[in-house]
């Protein structure tokens, strides 16, 4: 396979929730237009560090992050937050769509960032949720709150709209983890059609979901990246002890 | 042991029978003065007693027009800088606000509730009154709007609360701004349970007498503009209660009327409209 590009390139990343630590020294590579999941059982820091990619824990007063982030090769935590949220999107564990239209959801980023208007909008609107699979479902109820739409369609809305705003990188936060498994893998469809236009990174719980999704998967625990590789060789051929009793299901 | 169950059993019917009771001396109270209220004053509710201004002692007719008007001119002003000044101060204590700073605002709005509505009157007095040396419209406003704002504080920052932490994670992560955030996604999620409260504070305070009594003081005519004292209902009602003449009494009940179905009107009206749909999944 021809040498990839590293869109966002980790090394020696600490973070502090005040006083306690709770990364330690993570290094990692993440190649562009590649599916990569994170592993581990609770609490092991893997939504955390997830949230350091867009800079979400900036919302928390005492919280700090340190070490190098490279984004293309800029300085990701030195970068101004909304310009990096335009280009790093995020989707959420529960499904949080605001208390408005369909349409005005997925416009939303784009409003906010006032590149599109008027017919243009529009386009980016039905572009958005053709990509998220949802188009066929709401195109004739678009002023619809979106709360009338079940879990599954809710979280696809919350797809379309991060994808609206045409993220480089996508990151998802257990996307179905209070979804029912047929949402699931409506889910999983997606984000193997989304590949070729965004890197995706994936927190999961359910490490079968990580088996059947990802191309590169990493393995925390407490804090610290146990272990990093191609799905096959963290599944199949694990190096480390910790990554073969969880994957195993010896714990976790 | 059948002692104990008859004593259980009759502690049991007693403290359910005086609780009962009080809950209902409660609900009573407020339909006794309704009822003695329409009673009273709903014999001289008539269209001219709501449209005629009042006529000197002796003369039937005559009504409670620039009253009426008075108090909406009153409650207008005020609200046009109570409100937003405590709309604002309530969105930074929700959304802004250092724990310290925060602690102390809010104690503050909370003691500023608290002051006697005569002293924010004097207060009013000192400092509009006496410089423009004559009572006024505006001075009345000063005074009522000031006793807004602790309240719209409040109620406006317990509306943004619950507005649920991933709603605003959700448009930040969309590369909405601090500010963008709180004004297209927080505010409107919130804005059933905000517009509640400020129909509240308008409805608290539209009954306030006392600082009336010296800013807006009163006027038997129409109180054009700003800057002349005009005539307010809970003003009229005091003035008239207390002459010496049957029918004034009659006009007071009946202004009593007219301020508390006001009051209650837009209270009932508040409190159903933010019972339905909230801003959660």
């Amino acid at each position: 396979m021809a040498a990839d590009d590293v869109k966002l390139r980790v090394s020696g990343l600490d973070f502090y929730y005040g006083p306690k630590q709770s990364l330690f020294d993570v290094s990692l590579q993440v190649l562009t237009n590649r599916i990569t999941a994170l592993i581990g059982p609770s609490g092991c820091g893997k939504s955390t560090f997830l949230r350091t990619l867009n800079r979400m824990y900036e919302t928390l007063p005492h919280a700090r992050a340190e070490g190098e982030i490279l984004f293309d090769n800029e300085d990701l935590l030195a970068m101004d937050p909304v310009a990096l949220r335009r280009r790093v999107g995020m989707v959420f564990q529960r499904p949080n769509p605001f208390p408005k239209s369909i349409y005005d959801n997925i416009a939303y980023g784009l409003r906010v960032n006032g590149t599109h208007r008027g017919a243009a909008l529009h386009e980016r609107v039905e572009k958005s949720l053709r990509r998220a699979a949802l188009w066929d479902e709401v195109k004739d109820q678009l002023h619809k709150s979106a709360y009338a739409l079940s879990g599954g369609q809710q979280q696809r809305l919350c797809i379309a709209r991060a994808l609206a705003v045409d993220p480089e990188v996508l990151l998802l936060d257990e996307p179905c983890s209070a979804l029912d498994p047929i949402a699931t893998a409506k889910i999983e469809e997606l984000l193997f059609s989304l590949q070729d236009q965004c890197t995706l990174i994936i927190v999961t719980h359910n490490m079968q979901q990580a088996a059947r999704v990802a191309d590169f998967t990493g393995f925390f625990l407490l804090g610290k990246l146990i272990e990093f590789n191609k799905t096959e060789v963290i599944f199949k051929t694990p190096a480390k002890k910790e990554t073969e009793d969880y994957i195993t299901g010896r714990f976790g | 042991m059948r002692w104990r169950t008859v004593w259980r059993k009759l502690v049991n019917y007693t403290m359910f029978s005086l609780t009962g009771v009080c809950a209902l001396v409660t609900v009573g109270v407020l339909f006794f003065i309704l009822g003695y209220l329409v009673w009273h004053g709903g014999s001289s509710l008539s269209w001219a007693f709501l449209t005629h201004l009042p006529t000197p002692v002796g003369e039937p007719g005559g009504g409670m027009a620039n009253a009426i008007v008075g108090s909406g001119k009153l409650l207008l002003l005020a609200s046009a800088f109570g409100i937003p000044v405590g709309f604002l101060g309530g969105v930074y204590l929700a959304e802004f606000g250092g724990r310290m700073f925060s602690f102390v605002v809010r104690y503050t709005a909370d003691l500023l509730n608290g002051v006697p509505s005569i002293v924010m009157g004097i207060f009013a007095y000192t400092v509009v009154v006496l410089p423009m040396k004559h009572f006024s419209t505006f001075a009345g406003s000063v005074a009522l709007g000031v006793m807004m704002i602790p309240i719209a504080v409040r109620s406006t920052e317990e509306a943004l609360r619950t507005v649920p932490l991933m709603l605003r994670e959700g448009a930040l992560a969309l590369g909405a701004s601090k500010w963008k955030t709180i004004a297209t996604v927080v505010v409107p999620a919130a804005r059933k349970a905000i517009i509640t409260g400020i129909v509240l504070d308008v409805a608290r305070v539209a009954g306030e007498t006392a600082p009336l009594l010296f800013t807006a003081f009163s006027n038997r005519f129409w109180s054009p503009g700003w800057n002349q004292p005009t005539a307010s209902l809970p003003v009229m009602v005091y003035t008239y209660a207390i002459s010496p003449y049957d029918d004034w009494h009659r006009q007071a009940w009946a202004a009593g009327l007219v301020l508390l179905t006001l009051v209650l009107v837009a209270n009932v009206v508040a409190r159903v409209s933010v019972s339905g749909r909230s801003a959660h999944l």
